[in-house]
């Protein structure tokens, strides 16, 4: 059957500086009737820009683009820009990555769907919400003729997505672009989506382009698959073929790269990533984490409490309470990896911040080494902090951009005296070296670094104190997935040489079931379960937990299809009233170290 | 809506508040009797100086003496004035209509000219037109509005003899030849002062544009397939305009500062000439009510902008 | 990632680009590159030159009298013309010009420094502090400015000069009203900064590891900080300027015998009609002062804001 799109040779450039810089670099692929390609590649590999040259989306001044693409019988790159303007949101359709800042947000919803009805399908501004109405619907939007009058501010960034898809769909597209759908929403609500646009394509009998970055999502959606690199397809072919025999070298460090949820059956540590040459395509067997777990408790958390007030109207009412951490309690071993899981919401951050006091909790105790650290003045606590030490997410934001890396490493013994200025810099230097940078890197700023060497620096400074404990807060989460494996190895050989103790925050089921040694698992600010991480993994008890790991996406195509129908359930938000009084709970212990909050009427609908 | 309406009413009141206890401290503070002038103005009977005394209770406590003095203000018992032999309001009500009409005029106009030609350069960023607008618009807030007044006059009236340089509130004429005649003269006030305003506002306009156009929605409306006119008009101007309302409320003091200015020049009988020829006089209650007018506009043209804002922006009844 | 592709497409260009900090020389690179902005540096430099040591150059009294050479146009004698007492134009603007630059770079300091203290110190405050600091800047914002110019100056004029004689007097009191009344945007914009910078990893980072309060402020935020600031004081020149001559040129600013540029014009717009040169000059000095300021703001906001360069 002929291909609905397809690419020949593509390339474009953008001018910066005065000066054309080639992103694509000659990219060809097809995509045939009623199939789902995956144009998968890390940040930088020019997949995005791929799917805006097929629209003739880049910036019409400064871009280039140069190759075929022809979409059935007419090259796109050759059209009119009227007979373009017909193709976008008429033949194509896209979907794009951030939910919350893709809908107008002065317009309603419904009138941004009907626009696209308008100039493509001429349908009159009654008949356009009347359809607008059924394509609510389609996207199991509930209470949909409710909905298409409210503005983008009043949905959840789940239901924004399912709008957009709606908004694709309004013209029965041939071909659907999704641009990294899935990546700004929760692990269930991305199981969600993707259950939505697998069905959506059989009910509509269209193609689907879908970029990503995730192998997981790549093996759960897509027929063929088309890797990227440095704007190149080095790679390309059917999935399940790509997933069994990757060929190409970049194909195969990518893939082994990947922490797939259910790989750690069987092993009783933490276990380093498999390190695969890029180039050669020559890997490393993975070895098992020496046994670093102390018998002594460094931390003991109990009935730890954080909420925000909310305030608004007249005169400063108070209008509800977030609350963010609800009588949270666990212990932490020396030389022990602790990991908080949740979903967006669920407190995992706070606790982290509380624990360090960086967020001043409400009530409970947090001991570091038998001390309580909820009670010291605020000089104390500085002392105390040293030995508390936190990596933040953003590699981005978390280093001063006017300061040199190596100042910034040297900053803390700085301030708590610690050393001399001269001393404090050649730690600074020693510790570079030990995060696997360059000594002579001290001298650089932070925006000479990428992503991946930046974490290693923020690493390097929460080292320079010499803690006894780490929070790591979504630490490898804005990293790429082979960058993310290295971080994610280097954190463990600290872990076996300093035996440090981490609290490890992260939504990524798969990275966390790689690292910990036990997990928690948060929902609307408690601990609804938590253990040993093969328990929580092999035997999950809490009805939460079970949702939230059947909706992982895992990177195996054999895998695939283990779903139930849709559903179009909302994350749900930890804000109460402010007379709201937490109920009790109480813990059933399943196995040794393994505790199940008993839960309620809610979730019975789940459990069954 | 309605909360957020009266949460911007129940704001303007306090404000209003600081500003008449502002004007009032500063009255207060000023050494000496403020009215010691009087004593040597020949123009000031002896009972309206005594009716003042009292009236601004000199000798009572500094609070004392602000409520009384707000009280009086509040009623509408704004004093007399020496230099125009009327009392203060009705002087005020004679002279504000003619300010009005300047500043809004000069405010539609600067509009007219700042949103096309701010959208345009936008959309074109560095072309041309872009760098015209933009170096017209420097030019154009450098010139300070006394500079670019006295150039008018040099050249519209004393060169080219186009149009008078003197505004006549008495134009005697009738029926057309009277709105001619008014709007010859208030040509080149307006032009200055809306000239003057169109520069900075084009600024802010092309800002908020060249902002809004590379948000993720302006590619959304695209992607649907809307023209550009559409994107434009829909998606990138209606949001722009947010920030600029904002920006331009801010300038609203300014605006009225410029009127004095222009009202000077060209001799304008509104309320600025007047603070201004008040002072030149010493006439105090005339100042201190002017004054006290200005600040009130500003605080009622701040609440039409924060109105405009929230008809604009969806989420702002929601915050 | 996708997100930020949408927007700017370079992002995704390869190796990181876009440097979010500023070195010395990178500012410096980039200023150059804004054209206007260095010749307007040279013209703003010439000019301050000009005033300072002008008078050297032409040592020509200011207040000679001379009836036989009223209202004369440009000559060799008198460059720039005469006024209606004869008197020399050059050199009274060199002298005039000397007074209104130090009225903006004092008016500046002043404002700046105070919108530093205030946002600062609203910035780093929450709860009730905060919220008063800043009700206290939205209403100074909501004064009606130069009427309240006018009131002070009308009020306290003769009590400062007999303090600080009629010249410093004046200079005082002008330069303490402009400054006393503009420090609000400054306020806002440092409140702003702190505010979010407060939030970011990198001072969280800081605080984690056990820094204080003035520690973070002065390592970490106030640098961060202070390039909207400067952008923003160098604009505060050229308003100073602008608000100095208006209350000159309304004539109640400085007096008759101290002739900054805005008096010049207050003088010369009744004799607009046969001594144009009179009002022309001190215009233009005030004009080319003021955009070329401007035009260096325009720069250094290029230069300091590299998300600004497009």
């Amino acid at each position: 059957m002929p291909p609905i799109l397809s690419v020949r040779d593509l390339a474009t450039a953008f001018r910066v500086d005065g000066r054309w810089r080639p992103v694509v670099r000659g990219v060809s692929f097809d995509i045939g009737p009623r199939e789902t390609v995956a144009l998968v590649g890390e940040s930088g590999s020019g997949k995005s820009v791929t799917a805006l040259s097929i629209m003739r989306l880049t910036p019409r001044d400064a871009s280039r683009i140069t190759g075929a693409v022809r979409l059935q019988d007419r090259d796109l790159l050759t059209l009119s820009d009227a007979e373009m303007r017909r193709v976008r949101g008429g033949d194509v359709a896209m979907v794009f990555q951030e939910p919350m800042t893709s809908l107008n947000p002065v317009l309603t919803v419904g009138f941004q769907i009907a626009e696209a009805l308008v100039a493509h399908r001429g349908l009159s501004r009654s008949a356009a919400e009347a359809e607008t109405v059924r394509l609510f619907d389609k996207v199991r939007i509930p209470a949909a003729a409710s909905r298409v009058h409210d503005h983008p501010h009043r949905f959840s960034g789940g239901m924004r997505q399912r709008v957009m898809i709606a908004m694709a769909l309004a013209c029965r597209p041939k071909l659907l672009i999704a641009d990294e759908p899935t990546t700004a929403l929760d692990v269930t609500i991305q199981a969600q989506i993707l259950d939505l646009i697998k069905l959506l394509q059989d009910e509509e009998g269209m193609s689907v382009l879908f970029i990503t970055h995730d192998m997981g999502v790549v093996a759960e959606i897509a027929d063929r698959t088309v890797v990227m690199l440095d704007g190149r397809a080095v790679e390309s072919g059917p999935t399940h073929e790509i997933f069994r025999r990757p060929t190409h070298p970049y194909s195969r460090a990518l893939l082994a790269a990947v922490p797939a949820l259910g790989a750690m059956q069987g092993r009783a540590r933490p276990t380093r990533f498999p390190v695969v040459d890029r180039v050669t395509g020559e890997s490393a067997e993975p070895g098992e984490a020496p046994d670093t777990v102390q018998p002594a408790n460094l931390l003991e958390v109990r009935n730890l409490t954080t909420r925000f007030e909310l305030r608004g109207g007249l005169f400063g009412r108070l209008r509800g309470r977030v609350h963010a951490v609800e009588n949270v309690s666990f212990d932490l071993k020396a030389g022990e990896t602790l990991a908080l899981v949740g979903e967006s919401g669920c407190g995992k951050s706070t606790t982290g911040r509380s624990v360090l006091r960086l967020i001043e909790p409400l009530a409970g105790s947090v001991r570091l080494d038998g001390e309580d650290i909820l009670g010291l003045p605020p000089r104390a606590l500085r002392e105390r902090r040293r030995r508390m030490q936190m990596i933040f997410q953003d590699p981005f934001a978390s280093l001063d951009p006017r300061m040199s890396v190596g100042a910034a490493i040297a900053e803390p013994l700085l301030i708590n005296r610690l050393a001399s200025r001269r001393e404090a810099h050649a730690r600074a230097a020693d510790l570079l070296g030990r995060v696997g940078l360059k000594p002579e890197m001290a001298d650089r700023y932070p925006h000479e670094f990428s992503g991946g060497q930046r974490q290693r620096i923020c690493i390097a400074r929460a080292l320079a104190l010499e803690p006894k404990l780490i929070v790591a807060d979504e630490s490898v989460s804005a990293l790429d997935v082979s960058v993310k494996a290295q971080v994610i190895n280097l954190m463990l050989d600290l872990q076996a040489s300093l035996h440090l103790a981490y609290l490890f925050i992260s939504h990524d089921m798969a990275v966390v079931e790689r690292v910990s040694h036990r997990v928690a698992v948060m929902h609307l600010g408690e601990i609804v379960e938590i253990g040993p991480r093969a328990a929580v993994f092999g035997a999950p008890q809490h009805p939460y937990t079970k949702t939230l790991l059947a909706a992982v996406p895992v990177p195996d195509p054999a895998r695939r299809g283990t779903r139930h129908g849709v559903r179009a359930d909302e994350i749900r938000s930890p804000i109460r009233p402010p007379d709201y009084v937490p109920p009790e709970r109480c813990y059933r212990e399943v196995s040794p170290g393994h505790l199940v909050q008993v839960w309620g009427a809610e979730w019975e609908a789940a459990a069954a | 809506m309605g909360a957020y309406l009266l949460r911007r009413l129940l704001i303007a009141i306090p404000s209003l508040l600081g500003i008449s206890l502002i004007l009032f401290t500063v009255l207060a503070l000023a050494p000496g009797d403020p009215f010691g002038e009087l004593a040597t103005n020949p123009n000031v009977p002896p009972e309206v100086r005594a009716a003042l005394r009292a009236k601004y209770g000199l000798d009572d406590p500094l609070l004392m003496r602000y409520l009384h003095w707000l009280t009086a203000m509040l009623q509408g018992d704004w004093g007399f004035s020496f230099a125009s032999r009327i009392d203060v309001d009705d002087l005020i009500l004679q002279r504000l209509p003619t300010t009005l009409f300047v500043v809004g005029s000069s405010q539609v106009l600067a509009l007219l000219v700042a949103v096309p030609v701010g959208i345009l350069a936008a959309l074109r960023p560095y072309s041309l037109l872009d760098q015209v607008a933009n170096t017209l618009a420097f030019v154009g807030f450098s010139l300070p509005t006394f500079f670019t007044g006295l150039l008018f006059i040099l050249v519209f009236s004393l060169k080219l003899d186009w149009l008078p340089f003197v505004y006549n509130a008495d134009v005697a004429a009738t029926g057309w030849r009277w709105y001619w005649e008014h709007l010859r003269q208030a040509i080149m006030p307006i032009a200055v002062l809306g000239l003057f305003q169109a520069a900075s506002y084009t600024r802010y306009v092309r800002a908020a544009v060249l902002d809004v156009a590379r948000l993720d929605y302006v590619t959304t409306a695209r992607a649907k397939g809307l023209g550009e006119g559409a994107v434009t008009l829909r998606h990138i101007a209606r949001n722009a305009m947010i920030p600029v309302v904002t920006l331009v409320a801010l300038q609203i003091p300014a605006v009225f500062g410029g009127a004095i200015v222009t009202e000077q020049i060209f001799r304008v009988p509104g309320i600025g000439s007047l603070l201004i020829n008040a002072m030149l006089a010493n006439d105090t209650p005339v100042v201190m009510a002017v004054t006290f007018v200005f600040a009130c506009l500003v605080v009622l043209f701040n609440l039409v902008a924060d109105l405009l804002y929230g008809w604009l922006d969806p989420r702002i009844s929601f915050r | 990632m996708a997100g930020s592709t949408l927007a700017s497409p370079s992002a995704e260009a390869g190796a990181p680009a876009a440097a979010p900090a500023a070195t010395g020389r990178d500012t410096w690179r980039r200023f150059r590159r804004h054209r206007l902005a260095v010749a307007s540096s040279v013209l703003l430099g010439v000019m301050v030159l000009g005033v300072l040591v002008g008078g050297l150059v032409w040592p020509v009294a200011i207040d000679e009298i001379d009836f036989s050479a009223m209202l004369q146009g440009p000559s060799p004698q008198h460059p720039f013309g005469t006024d209606d007492l004869g008197q020399d134009l050059l050199a009274r603007m060199i002298y005039g010009g000397r007074i209104s630059l130090a009225v903006g770079f004092a008016a500046m300091l002043i404002s700046t420094l105070v919108g530093v203290a205030v946002g600062a110190l609203a910035g780093m405050s929450r709860g009730f502090l905060d919220s008063a600091l800043m009700w206290l800047t939205d209403l100074f914002l909501s004064l009606p400015q130069l009427p309240l110019l006018l009131l002070v100056i009308y009020l306290f004029r003769d009590r400062l000069k007999e303090v600080f004689g009629v010249e410093g007097g004046v200079f005082v009191m002008i330069v303490a009203v402009i400054g006393g009344l503009r420090w609000m945007p400054v306020a806002r914009l440092v409140r702003a900064q702190f505010l979010s910078l407060r939030e970011k990893e990198f001072v969280e980072a800081a605080r984690a590891q056990g820094a204080g309060p003035l520690h973070q402020v002065t390592r970490h935020i106030l640098p961060n900080a202070i390039g909207p600031v400067i952008v923003a004081a160098t604009i505060e020149v050229s308003a100073a300027i602008i608000a100095e001559s208006t209350l000159s040129f309304l004539g109640l600013g400085f007096p008759p015998d101290i002739p900054t540029w805005g008096r010049l014009l207050f003088d010369a717009k009744d004799h607009l009609d046969v001594a144009p040169h009179w009002a022309l000059f001190p215009g233009a000095a005030i004009f080319l002062t003021v955009l070329s300021i401007n035009f260096i703001g325009d720069g250094l906001r290029d230069a300091l804001d590299p998300r600004r360069v497009l």
